[in-house]
């Protein structure tokens, strides 16, 4: 228990700095960031990938130096005795280190014995680790052989051989299905309500930070914000609605109210558009001469409407908005006048077999032109074997799919043709630039001589990536970098879109801006097919299916998988509580 | 036991475990110098056998007969006769001969005046090292022959100066019996650099050195717990090879065991040493593989003196090659193998082991940190 004085905050940052050098220039990952945790509390570290949060991590558990400020944990200076501090934390990187070849048993054995844990008192420990995470049936499993979620939850369990004073998780949730990420939070919480552990914990998701005592948010190594999640938003309130106009195209509803006076913030959700007003007084407008029935309701404020109003607000010198629905976009501008209901993909009991196992069991969906399709799983659902089936990348052990009206069994290369594909860690080469990387993706799509000019111009024009065209790509900021790659994507004019988690990990004014080109693409006839895991990527598809174990288990809007959640416990369910509901009835079904 | 002890024998026993379940350690330990021994035990040899040779007899004679008997008996010549030089030209230049042995028309004839006979000797240079070697054989079966055909009862012919080499330390002059304690130290340079290398760069890469870094445990533990696993298990590689040596390729061992554990152990040490050195600042295994070949494979094969005389390169390079650890080893093992416990070589260059041992070791556990920058 601690030694020091109660008072003294548990975590205590005195304007740390940290840099970097890449790529011949110096870059602050942490900025002049000062900030202090209290005692027995979960702090939620919140901001988009290369923000600074795995520095900070690293600063405060003296794996990293800082170059100015001061780091204080219980008071000692984490600098000067990272012995001392290392006796009383327990840090879990992001990529956790357990050992892929030893067992459960023997990482936990391994972690106990380097903390010092009695051993006398390991099998004590371990029941109630092993409890706790629900892995006690796999004891001898090797790590390597786990699936994610449990793999988090067993790198949880080592870093808590040893209940520590204070626990620093890096990105635990990164990669970890709904389920699993409920259950690493509901051990989380268990810790600090039962020994009093401070928690500091990093994500990039701002839903989760809202289940935080407090949160510091980060964006560009700087601290933006340091409160509870409630008066956070509490600013927001009165600002945030819900509109819908049956009848009309979303789409088209979405792109006038953006345009009205007094919004901050829109985004489209499902059949609906989710709208953020410039300040509390103004209501958006009820009426609008072209949407006859629209129906506006106040929805609650999230956390993520605070964090874009304090990034628009940041933003003093903006660049211009891009403004991606007016431009006439790439593909077919021709074949968007073609009548919407044509199927573009279809899958008849699509199934893929390796050896015994099936990977994908008589799946069928039908995706019609210029619509957003998700599909959204747990690792391990299938998700991916579909998805290299469609690209023409794996061939189906039975059952029949046509893509872009071929046949993918005989003529996987021509379909090949129509469809562009941007991989979720953007596969760009780093070391050229991006006017290279453009010509390379359109050689490789068979563009040739003025036409390749010519859309490399429209790349580099409509993305906005003209002032870094002839940088390194990998230095490029990450929203610029998904620019990128979206851009390689769509060279070729493509009719079909795949994307893999596009916007993961990148912050809420860059997935926005990606999205607003996705909706205007599929505006004009592009078809977008989209896996994720990631719940807010889902909230942007029309049209979604959930997949488990091989099949489909739930198909539709987001507005009416969520509905499959509600509950009088549950009003107002979130994608999250409806893709475990779904999950958990599926299970459930299975078990009966 | 005492907190750090626990904490030793705990990161030993993880180590032991992953050798055990990942053969990529045992691969590197075992199969990698067993390859290596194979591939250039079987195939790099000094030696020329069954070497293609014509002959080209203008005038048969019963001495040309003899000469000609004698260089077919050799085991390091396969010959073909001809009748003209023309035609083992034109062989020559086909690749189906490696040299023409020409004897003129006059060859008995002046085998017997006093002039002596001549022959002429024509080979192909391309690879001038096989090229010497042949010509010296030659010039031994010349040697051999013109001092049977002077003795009482032969042929008679004007007595040449006998040469009598006598070879010690490899009396069959086998260049295999010389290349291979060579070739051991070699392989274990490589093994021994990327045992640990390999092992650490793969704790960096699958994100467990930063969790370990974290824990109690100290620096010198997780270093040494690195260092003693891969000893013996560089150890056992050393072993096998030195029996692979001897049994298969029939390499004699003159020195004694423990000698030659002794210095290997040194030995391993250094080469463990560099490999901490190199995963010091390689964190992806196929960066510290890269460098653990360029900064101790190519080094150990150009400069230890393996295949390439030290004692003939020009001062500068002679000079490097005094920090090239295989260069001790290479003299040390040849030595054992070949010659025996001779310690007034053995010492010296065990002496320089060890110093350089302490150096590498020294320098990875100054350079590593418990941090990440």
């Amino acid at each position: 228990m601690p030694i020091t004085p109660e008072d003294r905050p548990a975590l205590e940052l005195s304007r740390v700095t940290r840099r970097f050098r890449a790529a011949g220039r110096t870059v602050a990952a942490v900025d002049a960031l000062s900030a202090r945790i209290e005692r027995g509390t979960v702090t939620g570290l919140v901001g988009p990938d290369g923000a600074g949060k795995t520095t900070l991590m690293r600063l405060c558990t003296g794996l990293l130096l800082p170059d100015e400020g001061r780091v204080e944990l219980f008071g000692i200076d984490v600098a000067r005795r990272p012995e001392d501090v290392r006796a009383r934390i327990a840090y879990m990187p992001q990529r956790f280190g357990l050992y892929e070849d030893l067992s459960v048993l023997e990482n936990l054995e391994l972690y106990a014995r380097l903390q010092g844990v009695p051993a006398i008192q390991h099998a004590a420990r371990f029941e109630e680790l092993l409890h706790m995470t629900g892995l006690g049936p796999f004891l001898g499993r090797l790590a390597g052989r786990l699936s994610g979620g449990m793999k988090q939850k067993l790198g949880l369990a080592c870093t808590l051989v040893q209940v520590p004073e204070m626990l620093f998780l890096d990105e635990p949730t990164v990669g970890v299905d709904p389920v699993s990420r409920r259950e690493l939070w509901a051990i989380v919480d268990a810790l600090v309500r039962t020994s009093g552990v401070t928690v500091l914990l990093s994500t990039s998701y701002l839903d989760e930070a809202e289940r935080c005592a407090s949160v510091l948010l980060m964006h560009e190594g700087r601290l933006l914000e340091s409160a509870d999640p409630a008066s956070l938003t509490a600013p927001m309130t009165g600002r945030c609605f819900r509109a819908s106009a049956p009848g009309m195209d979303t789409r088209r509803l979405h792109a006038l109210l953006a345009r009205s006076p007094g919004i901050m913030d829109a985004t489209i959700q499902g059949g609906h558009v989710r709208l953020v007003t410039r300040a509390a007084g103004t209501p958006p407008p009820s009426r609008i001469p072209e949407a006859r029935n629209l129906a506006v309701e106040p929805v609650a404020p999230r956390l993520e409407d605070a964090f874009v109003a304090r990034l628009l607000e940041q933003a003093a010198s903006p660049e211009p908005p891009p403004t991606p629905a007016s431009t006439p976009t790439p593909a077919s501008t021709a074949t968007a006048r073609e009548p919407a209901a044509d199927v573009v993909i279809s899958a008849d009991r699509l199934t893929r077999r390796f050896g015994d196992f099936t990977a994908v069991d008589a799946v069928s969906f039908e995706v019609r032109r210029g619509e957003i399709f998700g599909l959204l799983g747990a690792n391990g659902a299938g998700k991916s074997t579909t998805f290299r089936m469609l690209c023409g990348l794996l061939p189906p052990t039975a059952g029949a799919l046509r893509v872009a009206g071929f046949d993918l069994r005989r003529a996987a290369g021509a379909a090949r043709g129509r469809i562009g594909y941007m991989a979720q860690r953007f596969s760009l080469y780093g070391d050229l630039s991006p006017r290279q990387n453009l010509t390379f993706f359109s050689s490789a799509y068979r563009l040739r001589g003025a036409r390749q000019q010519e859309r490399i111009g429209w790349a580099l024009r409509e993305f906005g990536l003209q002032p870094m065209a002839d940088a390194a790509s990998r230095d490029l900021p990450l929203g610029y970098k998904q620019r990128l790659a979206l851009a390689c994507a769509l060279m070729h004019e493509p009719d079909i879109l795949f994307l893999d988690e596009p916007t993961s990990g990148v912050d809420p004014l860059a997935r926005r801006e990606f999205w607003r080109r996705i909706h205007a693409l599929a505006g004009h006839g592009v078809t977008v097919l989209v896996t994720t895991h990631f719940m807010e990527e889902a909230e942007y598809c029309d049209r979604l299916i959930i997949l488990s174990q091989g099949g489909i288990i739930a198909a539709g809007d987001s507005e009416r998988l969520k509905a499959l959640a509600r509950s009088a416990q549950l009003p107002n369910p979130t994608m999250e509580d409806a893709f475990i509901a779904v999950l958990e009835g599926a299970a459930g079904a299975r078990a009966a | 036991m005492s907190a750090a002890g626990v904490r030793l024998t705990a990161l030993l026993r993880k180590e032991a475990l992953q050798i055990m379940r990942d053969p990529s350690a045992l691969a590197i330990a075992f199969a990698l110098p067993a390859f290596l021994l194979f591939i250039f035990g079987y195939g790099v040899t000094l030696d020329a056998k069954e070497v293609p040779l014509g002959v080209v007899v203008e005038r048969p004679s019963a001495d040309t007969a003899a000469f000609e008997g004698k260089l077919r008996q050799s085991p390091y010549f396969e010959t073909t006769e001809y009748r003209d030089f023309a035609a083992a030209e034109r062989a020559l230049e086909a690749h189906e001969i490696n040299g023409i042995v020409w004897l003129r028309e006059d060859f008995s004839r002046r085998m017997r005046s006093s002039r002596g006979a001549t022959i002429g000797a024509i080979l192909n240079g391309v690879d001038a090292n096989s090229a010497r070697i042949v010509e010296g054989y030659l010039q031994q079966a010349w040697a051999a022959w013109l001092a049977d055909a002077a003795r009482p009862g032969g042929p008679g012919a004007a007595l040449p100066v006998a040469v009598a080499p006598r070879i010690r330390f490899n009396p069959e002059v086998r260049s295999r019996d010389y290349l291979i304690p060579g070739l051991i130290a070699l392989v274990m340079t490589l093994t021994g650099a990327l045992l640990t290398a390999l092992v650490i760069a793969r704790e960096w890469e699958r994100g467990t050195q930063e969790a370990l870094m974290v824990t109690r445990a100290t620096l010198r533990e997780i270093l040494l717990a690195k260092l003693l696993p891969y000893f013996v298990l560089g150890l056992g590689g050393m072993a096998a090879s030195v029996i692979l040596a001897v049994t298969l390729f029939r390499v004699p061992f003159h020195g004694s065991a423990w000698a030659l554990l002794v210095t290997s152990s040194l030995f391993l040490l250094a080469a463990l040493g560099m490999g901490l050195l190199i995963s010091t600042a390689a964190r992806n295994q196929f960066v510290a593989g890269q460098i653990a070949i360029i900064a101790t494979f190519l080094p150990a094969f150009i400069l230890s003196g393996f295949v390439f005389d030290i004692g003939s390169m020009p001062a500068p390079i002679r000079a490097v090659t005094h920090v090239v650890a295989a260069r001790y080893f290479v003299t040390i093992l040849q030595t054992l193998f070949l010659a025996g416990d001779l310690w007034s070589v053995l010492l010296p260059n065990a002496l320089a082991l060890a110093l350089m041992a302490a150096l590498f070791l020294g320098v990875a556990r100054l350079r590593a940190r418990k941090r990440l920058d």
